[in-house]
């Protein structure tokens, strides 16, 4: 806001050349704008990626230690959900990827669309996830909460999961390691939806934009950007899903 | 001291302060609060730092006043645990992180390299009002009875055992980080993007090369800082966690997150400090700084190594032998790089017409300070030396060498280096000098007794301790009385410079930095048009011929 | 896509990928995404390099085919292919980094067991 006010009354008159409304006055020419604000996007996902790379550890160690218990608990989490949403979410990063390419080539309606089935599949992600997030309060899978290792005690007890997979009780001390799974599992997918909703509401905030013709004048910064955060979810999700769904089958 | 100078002031009874400059541009306290100019922004961090600072060191104070008697004489053990945890953590994050680079970097770096602004004004603002923000919840914190756990917030001592405000200042600390991110982010788009035309990476000056080198530290360390706190955070809430024994966690795994952040943190606190010693030793001894590629690549090489040294904190924890002596390893090899800036220092100083202005004489403290505080490093990086002196008070006389003698030496040597341009007057000389001298003087008294006391094995973070360590206490009590006059000084005259120094002009020093060749306070847009640059850092020469055009175009 | 020969830098970064790629994108995610879920069903043995110390072959496979999908994603859908070098580097910084927090931490983990000497 500042910035704009200070060139009108600044004491130095400058002649600035032409340019368009979106440029910001300390900035010497839009190129120089893009390339420093895509750049800063960039160093901000490196922040994310080392955000997330103290979870990961954390969950590589303690999948080392307490084995048995990571490899039971997570038969629990229910594969076909899991695919699903992996599929929802790359198919999402295709319509935001459409929707960069529809702002480029200054294509208003089929940005507004691509936005809109990205904020859908969005949403369609975090439903999947609420259910899956349920049916662990259901059976008591949620630690500090929520929480009995009895499924594991007693894994008959759990006829859907037991017939499987078929295994075998864990002695009381690792059962109770069970729960460690549990709290990395929503600290991960946790942290991975909170970035799903920050972004969602973004969305929101540019699908309102995009109908007034933001994007669609030569100003792609902003969609390119936010595509590259939209896309960097999504490969957090790529590794999550095999980590916490896949690997434990066999 | 001899009587040389290079200041060179204009005519005092015709110079004026320029009526159109970034102080004077706008008024009202909104025009602050909602400002995007890094000028501004900069002097509201040098504001609240300042303010931390002093809370900071008046919990020093108390923990000083506390150790002048064996006893638990002046406060009980536990709420000296407090004071010393308030102290660390206020001094850590609140004041050494943001200290150079959120003030003096975000002042000068992007006059130096010749641009309007950072790249990204808002979020320049955002990170001054997150810092705000932390700042407020270690005030709620410390209101609210304080924190125990020590600035490292030890896990499981920090997540099972205490029962203080572990959340509140976590989540501080948290915000804080981002905080520091943005501000490195910053530093890193502006000094790739926003350079001058002309102005080559071996153009700049090697306060933004160490600046560098530490936003690349603060945006891929804080990350996982702030990751490792969320953990702890979430660890006291739902009882289950990752890094308490009593749940099936391991307590080292917390140690190898925080260190991973915590230890390049050193460097983000000090390379910046000693980007400020490279302007100032060239400015006043009137030499380009000797070996200039390798002082700017020894800053990146910090940086570098900084990422694989952080086990040499622990070993005494139990991490296994064969990662202790890699570690170790790796730790002497960082002193390579910070050995390669002294030396070179030393070096620009040989057969330079030095003069001993204030700044010079902080970074004169600085050198052998800091050179005092890193060799003491390797012998704490030396696993078999490391198991006597660690948790001993050798390890805090180390790193309050390279903190207060290196870090803080290094900021007020810079604060007065550019006070001139930050405000267009002159600090009054002989007192800052006077200032400089009682704070080397009063630093030693505090600290060095410490490096005794540590070999001598007196325990850290204890309230009281057996009476034959009495005397050297005593001591160290006695030195920090003088420290603190020696801080309270710069304040007062400071303050009054404001008013009554002298008027500046617009490069006093006769320093090469394009920051001096522009007037003082400068404008808004710092330079009337975007400067271009032909020539190398540090030319004396250039700047020579520039004044010589200069005096022929007005005659 | 073939273009390589721009004279300028900036020309590069705002290379517009075309929808055919990201549709091929797309259908090459969507068949690793089914490959490793096939994949996860299928016991595909361990290696033991040395008493106690045992490879997977599912875990390795599986994060193999998500770096797989990982790497098409940041080259195609963040145009990291088509961005300049310092794009690259970025990147390239943030998996190294990545890479030595969870290597580094490991070394110590995985020596803990061989005790003292
Ligand atoms: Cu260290």
């Amino acid at each position: 806001m500042s910035d704009s006010t200070s060139t009108a009354n600044g004491a130095v008159v400058e002649v600035h050349h032409e340019h368009p409304p979106y440029q910001r006055h300390h900035f010497e020419s839009v190129d120089q704008q893009f390339d420093a604000t895509n750049f800063a996007m960039w160093l901000f996902l490196l922040t994310e990626i080392m955000f997330f790379g103290g979870l990961f550890t954390s969950y590589l160690i303690m999948r080392n230690w307490y084995y048995p218990a990571f490899v039971e608990a997570s038969h629990q989490l229910n594969i076909g959900w899991g695919t699903a949403n992996t599929a929802v979410l790359i198919v999402s990063s295709f319509t935001m990827a459409m929707g960069v390419w529809s702002a480029e080539m200054r294509k208003k309606g089929m940005l507004i669309l691509f936005l809109s089935l990205t904020w859908l599949l969005g949403m369609a992600f975090l439903g999947i996830k609420s259910i899956e997030y349920t049916e662990k309060w259901e059976k008591f899978h949620v630690p500090g909460l929520h929480w009995s290792d009895s499924s594991f005690l007693n894994p008959a007890s759990d006829p859907e999961v037991y017939s499987e997979y078929h295994d075998k009780p864990l002695a009381p001390d690792m059962a109770a390691k069970t729960e460690m799974y549990f709290f990395l599992y929503f600290a991960m997918t946790g942290m991975h939806a909170l970035h799903m909703i920050i972004g969602i509401s973004i969305l929101t905030f540019m699908i309102i934009r995009a109908r007034q013709g933001a994007y669609t004048t030569g100003h792609v910064t902003y969609v390119e950007n936010f595509g590259l955060y939209w896309h960097f979810v999504d490969i957090v999700w790529i590794f999550l899903f095999p980590l916490l769904y896949l690997i434990s089958r066999y | 001291m001899s009587a040389a100078t290079i200041v060179s002031l204009p005519d005092q009874s015709t110079a004026r302060i320029p009526k159109m400059n970034f102080l004077t541009k706008e008024n009202g306290l909104l025009s602050w609060l909602l400002t995007g100019d890094h000028k501004r922004i900069a002097t509201l961090y040098l504001i609240s730092i300042s303010f931390f600072f002093f809370v900071g060191g008046s919990l020093a104070g108390l923990i000083r006043l506390e150790l002048l008697t064996p006893q638990t004489s002046l406060m009980a053990a536990d709420t000296y645990n407090k004071v010393f945890t308030m102290h660390g953590v206020i001094m850590v994050f609140l004041f050494l992180v943001p200290s150079v680079p959120a003030t003096i970097g975000n002042f000068v770096i992007p006059m130096m390299v010749g641009a309007r602004d950072l790249a990204l004004p808002k979020i320049n603002l955002l990170s001054w009002y997150l810092y705000i923000i932390a700042g407020f919840m270690v005030i709620y914190t410390m209101a609210a009875g304080g924190v125990d756990t020590g600035w490292t917030f030890t896990s499981p001592l920090s997540t099972h055992y205490l029962n203080t405000h572990v959340i509140s200042t976590g989540l501080a600390i948290f915000v804080a980080g981002f905080s520091s991110i943005f501000t490195g982010l910053n530093f890193i788009v502006t000094i790739h993007k926003m350079r001058a035309p002309g102005m080559t990476w071996f153009r700049l000056p090697l306060f933004v090369w160490s600046n560098y080198a530490a936003s690349i530290l603060m945006v891929l360390g804080t990350p996982v800082l702030a990751i490792t706190l969320v953990l702890v955070v979430l660890e006291r809430t739902v009882h289950i966690g990752v890094f308490d024994p009593a749940y099936g966690g391991d307590p080292i795994l917390f140690q190898h997150l925080f260190w991973f952040y915590s230890h390049p943190a050193v460097y983000i606190m000090i390379l910046p400090g000693m980007g400020v010693i490279s302007e100032v030793v060239s400015t006043f001894s009137r030499k380009r700084v000797f070996g200039y590629t390798a002082v700017a690549f020894s800053s990146v090489a910090i940086a570098v190594f900084g990422f694989f040294v952080w086990a040499h904190h622990m070993f005494i924890m139990g991490i296994s032998n064969y990662a202790a002596l890699v570690f170790s390893l790796l730790t002497m090899l960082v002193a390579v790089p910070s050995a390669i800036k002294i030396f070179n220092w030393a070096f620009t100083l040989y057969k330079g017409s030095i003069t001993f202005e204030t700044p010079m004489l902080y970074a004169f403290g600085f050198m052998g300070l800091f050179t005092i505080g890193g060799m003491t490093g390797v012998f704490l990086g030396a696993t078999g030396t490391d198991i006597h002196l660690t948790e001993t008070y050798f390890i805090v006389a180390h790193f309050h060498f390279v903190m207060v003698g290196g870090m803080l030496m290094a900021f007020l040597s810079g604060i007065h280096f550019w006070w001139p341009k930050w405000t267009g007057r002159m600090y009054p000389e002989k007192i800052s000098q006077l200032a400089a001298i009682v704070t080397f003087i009063g630093f030693n008294f505090t600290f060095f007794p410490q490096f005794i006391l540590g070999t001598l094995g007196m325990p850290r973070r204890y309230a009281a301790y057996p009476p034959e360590f009495q005397a050297l206490n005593v001591f160290s009590t006695a030195g920090a009385t003088i420290l603190g006059v020696g801080y309270l000084l710069p304040i007062l005259y400071l303050t009054w410079s404001l008013r009554y120094g002298a008027v500046a002009g617009n490069n006093p020093w006769q320093a090469t930095g394009l920051e001096w060749q522009t007037q003082s306070p400068p404008l808004t847009e710092n330079f009337p048009e975007i400067p271009i640059v032909d020539h190398e850092a540090y030319d004396y020469e250039w700047l020579e011929r520039q004044q010589e055009k200069e005096v022929a175009s007005v005659g | 896509m073939s273009e390589q020969n721009q004279p300028k830098e900036h020309d590069q970064e705002h290379h517009i990928v075309s929808p055919v790629t990201y549709g091929a994108i797309l259908l090459a995610l969507l068949i690793f995404t089914g490959l490793t879920v096939w994949a996860s069903y299928i016991d595909l043995g361990a290696w033991q390099i040395a008493p106690g110390l045992t490879l997977f072959w599912n875990p390795v496979v599986a994060l193999a085919i998500a770096c797989t999908k990982m790497t098409l994603v940041v080259l195609f859908f963040m145009h990291v292919k088509y961005s300049r070098k310092l794009t690259k580097l970025t990147v390239a910084s943030g998996f190294f980094v990545f890479i030595v927090l969870i290597g580094m931490t490991m070394t110590d983990y995985f020596t803990r067991a061989w005790g003292r000497w």
